[in-house]
């Protein structure tokens, strides 16, 4: 649903436009049905999938194209598990290989407890791949001058954290998030960290392009209601920021007219 | 008949008969080659290539897809 008043332009990464400011993962759910049902609900264009080994053994149930239509779906293979540049790199081009298109999330993290990224490895990663055409779209801290070199090196859309990955922990850092917004061309997606609805949404108010998320669809309880939740939580954010909230007072203001009174 | 050979398949040790070509693995594993990404000696093959490229003994095959993740 499109409000009247306030019509909002579509999102173009790396030339291609985008209706929904939403982006999900495909990870860790219980079923495909599940994910699925979620994906669908949460009315997400762009979905995210990892580059992994086929099990011999039972290669027709994990594999994703069995379950989501690329028709329907834009596929953004991630290299997600990479601790290196090497590693990253060969991943991104195994994504192309196996996608539909030479976008790519490009991970290259740094340390398994807080799977915080390598951000020296990232810009690295992100100048061979964009150098050989890829369309990176890269995940990283919510660090100004990283986000600035990763745009300098080619970046399509650069992906700050609002916290840890799969941590739940909400928007941590939202001045980190609006001054690399204030400062960048590309689009900014903050990619981690969400947990419900209100922290997608504040994410969005904010003024950031879009969000990533995975495990706060994945692991609620029922994953299909809370896609949907995240997608009208990320519309409600988007339009409160183009609304433009009020001042914040610490007063209070009536809102009632203070004449006519009784006397 | 020539020998079966050795190959290193995602990771193990595997016996082949010679003279197999990429896309008869494939195949033979009952895998869609659409949607399987095969890497032979870190190099990968493009989807084209597969029927003519004859396996040799001691190659490493790294096959991949797509699964969930975020």
């Amino acid at each position: 649903m499109k409000s009247n008043t306030q019509q909002d332009t579509l999102l173009e990464i790396g030339g291609r436009s985008f209706t929904s400011r939403l982006m999900v993962g495909t990870g860790k759910y219980k079923t495909n049905r599940d994910m699925v049902e979620a994906v669908a609900a949460s009315g997400a264009e762009i979905v995210t999938v990892a580059v992994r080994r086929v099990d011999l053994d039972r290669s027709k149930e994990e594999a994703i194209l069995h379950h989501l239509d690329p028709d329907k779906l834009f596929l953004l293979a991630n290299t997600a598990g990479c601790y290196n540049v090497e590693d990253a790199v060969r991943y991104a081009r195994l994504g192309r290989e196996a996608g539909f298109n030479d976008f790519i999330k490009l991970e290259v993290i740094g340390d398994q407890d807080t799977l915080l990224p390598d951000t020296v490895g990232l810009i690295e990663a992100t100048r061979i791949l964009a150098a050989e055409g890829f369309k990176v779209m890269a995940y990283t801290n919510d660090d100004l001058l990283t986000a600035l070199k990763l745009e300098d090196m080619g970046c399509a859309a650069v992906m700050p954290l609002a916290s840890p990955i799969g941590s739940g922990l909400g928007l941590l850092n939202p001045y980190n998030i609006r001054i690399i917004k204030s400062r960048l061309s590309v689009p900014v997606i903050v990619d981690a960290g969400v947990g419900t609805a209100s922290d997608a949404c504040v994410t969005m108010e904010q003024g950031v392009d879009g969000i990533l998320m995975n495990t706060a669809i994945a692991e609620a309880d029922d994953p299909v209601a809370m896609g949907r939740a995240m997608g009208l939580a990320v519309e409600a954010g988007r339009l409160a920021y183009l609304a433009g909230r009020m001042p914040r007072r610490e007063i209070a203001v009536p809102s009632s007219p203070t004449s006519g009174m009784l006397g | 008949m020539t020998e079966p050979i050795t190959i290193q398949l995602n990771g193990d040790n595997r016996i082949i008969g010679a003279d197999l070509t990429l896309l008869e693995l494939l195949e033979s594993l009952e895998l869609d080659e659409r949607a399987v990404v095969v890497e032979l000696n870190r190099e990968i093959v493009r989807k084209k290539r597969l029927g003519e490229t004859r396996i040799k003994n001691g190659d490493e095959i790294e096959l991949v897809h797509f699964v969930g993740g975020g």
